[in-house]
């Protein structure tokens, strides 16, 4: 959003964790009624370093390893949260949400439509999502397309530090329902290392990022090319490869899933002609046809090309050429952009 | 001592050795490309890794008394229950290496391995090998065959409601199963009395009105008693039992794991209560000699680097074979045809 491309000069970098918890701690300590569940969250401080430092600050009463008990705590998280706190709950990996899907989807998603809107739950879940680093068919998934299909939960998904700061604050004081879904690879942790652009200049003081606001990372004439989480950097990279070629690329993060940010992706279709949507999850009935399908409903016209780059419906495969075949690289992109032409 | 032999004693000591020295090869395997600052997602050996070292007794005492036809389902850490229950050591490395010519062809990898031939499955969520254990166990009972079912899990798994859900559903039918927790202490940082008010994971079993058995310390003739009494009893269709047996963990939740939440005496506890050298003990006293112990771990040690050699030898698998193996029959179903009736809607 350009208005935001206006904020004051900001030098301090941060890893996407560390903004992540920076946001956490400062909600933390403003309101007491905020808190964090999940496995091994407090003493190891998240396994993706989601809550690496809170436990020292806010104890194992606010900061609380669970039993592995998906359906336990998260439903523990539903209740508290009809209760009025703000508790947080992370799904260490987004895969292990079979286990607790009802509480997800039966219970958090639906208590406030189910009331006529007497109920609230105020809540966010977090959950490290994706692949890229052969974890095989049960720990690589994101699943942005199941969470963001049911009505009822609000679905975000940084790119970026600062992203992930300004969304987690607007996450914990929603009085709705926060899937916080963020991307391991991006996390800046040691063992996996993230690629240049996650780690960005994060502002000190706290600020909230609206969802239903895409942001143009790259501004283009040619094509739109519409993605969110990882894959904003390696459409970002491909956008520059593709600028040797004569190809103005725009690219564009959408930043939540729910609500979805169409304006934007149509002003920029109205403008280029060419759509291409790139997406880490699984092709059919996902992000990729909704977003073709809700510019083709608003703007038909405007659309000449159209290409989608996901991963294949299949399982994610474990072995380094099949998972490098199955989830879209910058390579994918540069051809689904010549594709269009 | 009395009910077990010492060719067994020999059969286990063999599978026990043979899974230690597994899992430190692997480690070493691993660790290529990987240091000096840790990256997961680089060298040749792909992918978390979640060894068993210091678990070898609960593999080889169970599995001991299982056939082929025998299921197991294991967890996230499966080698040494796998090696115990004879899936083939090759194709297993091969798959852990992600090659073409893998259990799974490459697909599946450590924590997703399949051997049809010795009815081996393990899984990576969290208790969830439990219900297939008992679906297992209801097929041998629907059947009136007498093959039984084993679903290992960890001690952090007790809490997951697809353990305790099974444990009611194999109870209530008095299915041929049985479930054994492999006690390590830790689920990833956490330990046990953080997270269950039971002091033992077999108190689980009153509740659902069936035997619950502890055995303490990692002792593989133990395991073997207390699995013996089980896996008759599943035989000769008495029902379910929950076996906990206490193992220990010697190289973290996963290669990479710092383990900065673990107090060191504690590591080093692990290390030292080791059922390798306990079972060395029995066998010695039986009068089996050095020479031969020797001759066993020299053979398991060969067969071990001859798989994973074999394993890094074979070829990684053609990118295109992502796009299959989602179904077995074709998306259609069993035809591409329907048949041509004419359906009479009543009066028209």
């Amino acid at each position: 959003m350009s208005q935001e491309r206006q904020r004051p000069a900001v030098e301090r970098e941060l890893t996407m964790s560390r903004a992540v918890v920076e946001a956490i701690a400062e909600e933390m300590r403003d309101n007491e009624e905020v808190f964090y569940m999940g496995e091994d969250v407090a003493d190891y401080g998240g396994i993706f370093d989601s809550t690496e430092g809170l436990l020292d600050e806010f104890g194992h009463d606010r900061v609380m390893d669970v039993p592995i008990s998906e359906t336990a705590y998260l439903g523990a998280a539903v209740g508290a949260a009809q209760e009025g706190m703000r508790p947080i709950a992370e799904l260490m990996f987004v895969d292990f949400f079979g286990v607790a899907m009802d509480q997800i989807y039966n219970q958090m998603a639906k208590n406030t439509y189910m009331s006529g809107g007497a109920v609230n739950v105020p809540m966010v879940l977090t959950a490290a999502v994706g692949g890229t680093y052969n974890d095989a068919a049960q720990h690589s998934q994101t699943l942005y397309g199941t969470f963001a299909h049911m009505p009822g939960m609000k679905v975000v998904v940084p790119s970026t530090a600062y992203e992930a700061k300004g969304l987690m604050h607007n996450a914990i004081r929603d009085d709705d329902p926060v899937v916080y879904m963020f991307h391991k690879r991006l996390m800046g942790i040691g063992w996996m290392p993230a690629p240049q652009g996650p780690k960005t200049p994060v502002p000190e003081e706290d600020y909230t990022i609206p969802f239903g606001s895409a942001d143009i990372k790259r501004e283009g004439s040619d094509v739109t090319v519409v993605t969110l989480g990882l894959h904003v950097h390696r459409a970002l990279d491909a956008a520059a490869e593709l600028e040797d070629d004569g190809h103005d690329v725009e690219v564009i993060d959408l930043r939540s899933l729910v609500p979805l940010d169409t304006e934007t992706i149509i002003e920029s279709v109205e403008k280029t002609g060419s759509l291409v949507v790139v997406d880490e999850d699984y092709r059919s009935y996902g992000v990729t046809g909704e977003i073709v399908a809700s510019v083709a409903e608003e703007s038909l016209a405007d659309l000449d090309a159209v290409e989608r780059v996901a991963v294949p419906d299949v399982p994610i495969p474990y072995s380094r050429p099949m998972e490098n075949e199955v989830i879209p690289d910058s390579k994918d992109i540069e051809d689904a952009v010549k594709a269009l032409e | 001592m009395a009910n077990i032999s010492t060719r067994q004693l020999k059969s286990m000591y063999d599978d026990m050795v043979t899974a230690r020295y597994y899992e430190e090869r692997l480690q070493e395997e691993y660790m290529e490309g990987k240091q000096p600052a840790f990256d997961i997602s680089a060298g040749p050996l792909p992918g978390e890794l979640h060894l068993a070292a210091g678990h070898e007794a609960s593999g080889a005492g169970v599995c001991e008394h299982l056939r082929d036809d025998d299921t197991v389902t294991a967890p996230h850490r499966p080698h040494h229950i796998a090696i115990a229950k004879g899936v083939d050591l090759k194709r297993m490395t091969a798959e852990i290496f992600g090659r073409e010519t893998g259990l799974s062809r490459g697909k599946g990898g450590h924590m997703h391995l399949f051997d049809t031939d010795v009815n081996f499955a393990c899984s990576g969520i969290i208790a969830e090998g439990c219900p297939p254990a008992a679906g297992a166990g209801l097929a041998a009972k629907k059947r009136n065959d007498d093959s039984v079912a084993v679903a290992y899990l960890g001690e952090g798994a007790i809490d997951q409601g697809a353990f305790l859900e099974s444990l009611n559903f194999a109870a209530v039918r008095d299915l041929p199963v049985v479930f054994v927790i492999e006690d390590n202490d830790w689920a990833i940082s956490m330990p046990k009395d953080r997270v269950t008010d039971v002091e033992n994971g077999s108190q689980r079993a009153s509740g659902f009105d069936m035997p619950g058995v502890r055995v303490n310390h990692d002792d593989a003739v133990a395991i073997h008693e207390a699995a013996g009494k089980a896996i008759g009893r599943a035989r000769d269709r008495n029902g379910p039992t929950l076996i906990e047996v206490q193992v220990h963990r010697r190289m973290g939740h996963f290669m990479g794991d710092p383990e900065t939440y673990r107090p060191e005496e504690d590591q080093e506890a692990a290390t030292q209560r080791d059922s390798i050298e306990r079972l060395a003990e029995d066998l010695r006293a039986r009068g089996v000699d050095s020479a031969t112990l020797d001759d066993i771990e020299s053979e398991a040690h060969d067969r071990v680097d001859e798989a994973i050699e074999w394993a890094k030898d074979q070829p990684q698998p053609d990118p295109a074979q992502a796009h299959e193996d989602v179904f077995v029959n074709p998306p259609s179903g069993v035809t591409d045809s329907e048949p041509q009736y004419e359906l009479k809607r009543g009066d028209d």
